[in-house]
C-alpha cells in the first residue's frame, strides 16, 4: 500500500505542473493588453503602466511568471486581482456558496441514485428497471441548462414551490439548483449501481449465500450491495470534484454568486489573475479528488495494488 | 461529471461469461454466422431503441443538409413588426425578438449542431486512433509520454477549459474555432479507449502468429489489431457526437461559443434566457430540438454497445 501511495503521489506532481502551466499559458496568451483594458478609454501614463507591469511581473518571460506565481500559490498567495484585492479573499467569499451547492447536489444524487439503481438492478427487465433506464437516459440527454430553465420555469415560477433565483432564502434557495446540478450525476449513479449490482448478483458467492439459506434481503442488502458499491464510490469521489466545475452553468442560471460565476465573470472581464487563481484551485481540488479515488479504490479492492 | 466517468459508464465493464445455470438452459445455443458486425446488424434491426434513434438521426441529418425541405421561410428574413409573436398557424414556433420565424431558425440550427458534433468526433477519433494505436502497440517511452499528456488534459474540466481557451485565444469565434477547441479538449478520453482496446487485442494469438510470419508492425496494426479493437470506439464515438453537441450548446449559451449572426440552438437559448417569463416558447423549441438530438445519439450508442459487445449477450 505504501509503495502504491508513493507512486501515485509522484505521478501527481508532473500532472499538476502540466495542467496549471497549460492554464497559465492559455490565460496569459491573450492577444491585447490587459492593462489597456483596465484603463478603458483613458491613456495611462507610462510610469503607471510600468508600475503595474512590474507588480504583476508582466515583463518576465511567461515561464518565469509561472514560476513566481506557483511560488506564491504554495504559500497560500493566489495573486491579486486588478483592483488589488487578493484572489484568496474572493475564494474565501465564494467557495462556501459553491461548496454548499455541491454538497446538497451530492447528497441528492447519492441517496436517490443508489436507491433507484438498486430497485432497478434487483429485478432486471422489470417495470422499475425499464423506468429507471429510460428516465436516466432522458435526464442524461437534456443539456443541463435546458433542464435548469425548465425547472426554474415550472417549479419556481409556475408552481412557486422554490425560490426562482438568488440565495436570499437561506439553504432553501439552494435546493432547486442543487437538484439540477446533481441530476445528470444521479442518472449516472443509478445506471452504474444497476450494472454493478446485476454483475455481482451473478457471482458465485451470491449463489453460495443463497444456497446457504440466507434470505434474499440479506443476500442483496449485505453481500452483493457492498461489493457493488466499489465502482459507485469511486465515481462519487471524482464527481465531487467535477460538481465544482459543473456549477458554472447552474450558478449562471440561478444567479448564485459562487465560484463558477466568479470564474466566468473573470473571463468576461479578462481578469487573468482571478481566472488563473480560481481555475488553479479547482484543478487542485479535482486532482486531489482523483487521487483520493485511486487510493480509495486500492483500499476497497486489493487486487488493484498488485498490478 | 468528467469524461473519464462517461467513458467508464458507456463502455462495458467485464461481465462473467457464463451467468448461471438457469440462463444457460434458458437460452438456446445460437450458432454464429458471419462476422461480429453481420451478427450485430441482425440483432440491431430488431431493437426498437436502434430503430427509433436511427430514424431520428436520419431526420436530423436531412434537416442539417437540406433545411429547405422543412421550411420555406428564410431564417434571416425578419420583420420587426412581428417581434415576439406566440406560435400560430403562420409561424408554427412563433417569432423571436427581431421578428424572425422561429420555426425556420430552429430547423436551420440543426446544421451547426450536427456539423460540429460530427466534425469534432471524427477529428478526435482520428487523432485518438493514430496516437492510441501507437501508444498501445509499441508501449515503452512513447506510451508513457502519451499517457502523461492525457493525464494533464484530464485534470482540466471540459467546460472550464473551453471557456478559458475560447475567451482568451480567439477574438472571433465561429464554427471552426469552437470545433477546434472541442477537438483539443475531446481527444484524450477517446485515446485512452483506443489505447486499452489495442493493448488487449495485442495479446491475441493471431497477432503473435502474424508477427512470427514476419508481417511488419504497421500492417499488423492496420490489418489485425484495429479492425478488432474498433467496436468500443464506434460505440463511444456515437455517444460523443451527442456529448459534443451538448457541449457546443453549453458554451454558446455561456456566451463563449458561437456568436451572432450564427444560428445555433445554444445561442438561441442564451438569447431566450432573459425572456423566459414573457416568451417561454423561445426557450422550449430549441431546447426540445437540442435534447432530442443529444438523446438520439446517446440512445444509438447504447443500442450499438448492446449489439457489439458479445460479453453482454
Amino acid at each position: 500500500m505504501g509503495r502504491y501511495l508513493i507512486r501515485r503521489l509522484l505521478q501527481f506532481i508532473p500532472v499538476f505542473v502540466g495542467a496549471t502551466l497549460l492554464i497559465f499559458i492559455m490565460v496569459w496568451a491573450i492577444p491585447g493588453d490587459p492593462i489597456a483594458a483596465l484603463a478603458g478609454d483613458r491613456v495611462l501614463p507610462d510610469q503607471v503602466r510600468q508600475e503595474i507591469r512590474d507588480r504583476y511581473n508582466l515583463d518576465d518571460p511567461l515561464i518565469v511568471q509561472y514560476g513566481k506565481y506557483m511560488g506564491g500559490v504554495f504559500q497560500g498567495d493566489f495573486g491579486d486581482d486588478f483592483r488589488g484585492r487578493p484572489v484568496t479573499d474572493l475564494l474565501g467569499q465564494r467557495l462556501p456558496i459553491t461548496v454548499r451547492l455541491a454538497l446538497l447536489a451530492f447528497g441528492f444524487e447519492v441517496v436517490l441514485g443508489i436507491i433507484a439503481g438498486i430497485l432497478a438492478g434487483v429485478r432486471r427487465g422489470g417495470f422499475v428497471d425499464n423506468l429507471v433506464l429510460i428516465s436516466t437516459l432522458v435526464v442524461i440527454a437534456i443539456p443541463i441548462f435546458v433542464l435548469g430553465f425548465l425547472a426554474q420555469l415550472l417549479l419556481g415560477v409556475r408552481f412557486g414551490w422554490f425560490p426562482v433565483s438568488g440565495v436570499q432564502r437561506g439553504l432553501y434557495s439552494y435546493v432547486l439548483p442543487a437538484m439540477v446540478l446533481g441530476s445528470v450525476s444521479l442518472a449516472y449513479i443509478a445506471r452504474l449501481t444497476r450494472t454493478s449490482l446485476i454483475e455481482n448478483l451473478r457471482a458465485d458467492y451470491v449463489r453460495t449465500a443463497t444456497a446457504k439459506g440466507l434470505s434474499r434481503r440479506r443476500v442483496v442488502g449485505i453481500h452483493t450491495f457492498r461489493n457493488s458499491m466499489i465502482p459507485v464510490v469511486t465515481f462519487l469521489a471524482i464527481d465531487l470534484g467535477s460538481l465544482m466545475g459543473g456549477a458554472i452553468i447552474t450558478e449562471t442560471i440561478f444567479n448564485i454568486p459562487g465560484l463558477g460565476r466568479a470564474v466566468f465573470e473573470g473571463v468576461q472581464r479578462q481578469e487573468g489573475t482571478v481566472v488563473v487563481g480560481i481555475v488553479t484551485f479547482l484543478v487542485l481540488v479535482y486532482m486531489v479528488a482523483n487521487l483520493l479515488v485511486d487510493v480509495l479504490y486500492a483500499v476497497l479492492d486489493p487486487r488493484i495494488r498488485y498490478e | 461529471m468528467s469524461d473519464r466517468d462517461r467513458e467508464r459508464l458507456f463502455t462495458s465493464s467485464p461481465a462473467p461469461v457464463v451467468a448461471s445455470f438457469e440462463e444457460l438452459e434458458a437460452e438456446p445455443i445460437i450458432r454464429r454466422e458471419g462476422s461480429l458486425y453481420a451478427d450485430a446488424w441482425r440483432q440491431l434491426r430488431r431493437r426498437p431503441m436502434f430503430i427509433i434513434s436511427g430514424i431520428l438521426i436520419v431526420i436530423l441529418a436531412v434537416m442539417a443538409i437540406w433545411p429547405g425541405l422543412f421550411t420555406r421561410a428564410d431564417p434571416r428574413a425578419c420583420d420587426l413588426a412581428d417581434s415576439l409573436l406566440r406560435p400560430s398557424s403562420q409561424h408554427w414556433f412563433g417569432t423571436d425578438v427581431q421578428g424572425c420565424d422561429y420555426y425556420a431558425r430552429t430547423i436551420w440550427g440543426a446544421r451547426v449542431s450536427i456539423t460540429i458534433g460530427v466534425l469534432v468526433t471524427a477529428c478526435a477519433t482520428l487523432i485518438a486512433v493514430l496516437l492510441g494505436s501507437v501508444a498501445g502497440y509499441y508501449g515503452g517511452i512513447v506510451d508513457t509520454l502519451i499517457a502523461r499528456l492525457t493525464d494533464i488534459w484530464f485534470a482540466i474540466p471540459t467546460i472550464l477549459g473551453g471557456i478559458v481557451i475560447l475567451r482568451s485565444i480567439f477574438s472571433t469565434r465561429g464554427l471552426l474555432q469552437v470545433s477546434l477547441v472541442l477537438i483539443v479538449l475531446g481527444w484524450p478520453t477517446m485515446l485512452r479507449l483506443v489505447r486499452s482496446a489495442v493493448m488487449a487485442t495485442k495479446e491475441m494469438d493471431y497477432v503473435d502468429a502474424a508477427r512470427a510470419l514476419g508481417v511488419r508492425n504497421i500492417r499488423i496494426i492496420r490489418r489485425h489489431i484495429l479492425p478488432n479493437a474498433v467496436a468500443p470506439v464506434i460505440v463511444y464515438a456515437t455517444i460523443t457526437v451527442g456529448v459534443i453537441i451538448s457541449a457546443e450548446a453549453a458554451l454558446s449559451f455561456l456566451g463563449v461559443g458561437l456568436q451572432l449572426p450564427a444560428i445555433s440552438w445554444g445561442l438561441m437559448i442564451s438569447v431566450a434566457q432573459n425572456r423566459i417569463l414573457t416568451a417561454p416558447h423561445l426557450l422550449l423549441f430549441p431546447g426540445a430540438f437540442l435534447s432530442v438530438t443529444v438523446f438520439s445519439f446517446i440512445l444509438m450508442g447504447d443500442a450499438l454497445r448492446d449489439a457489439l459487445d458479445p460479453r453482454l449477450r
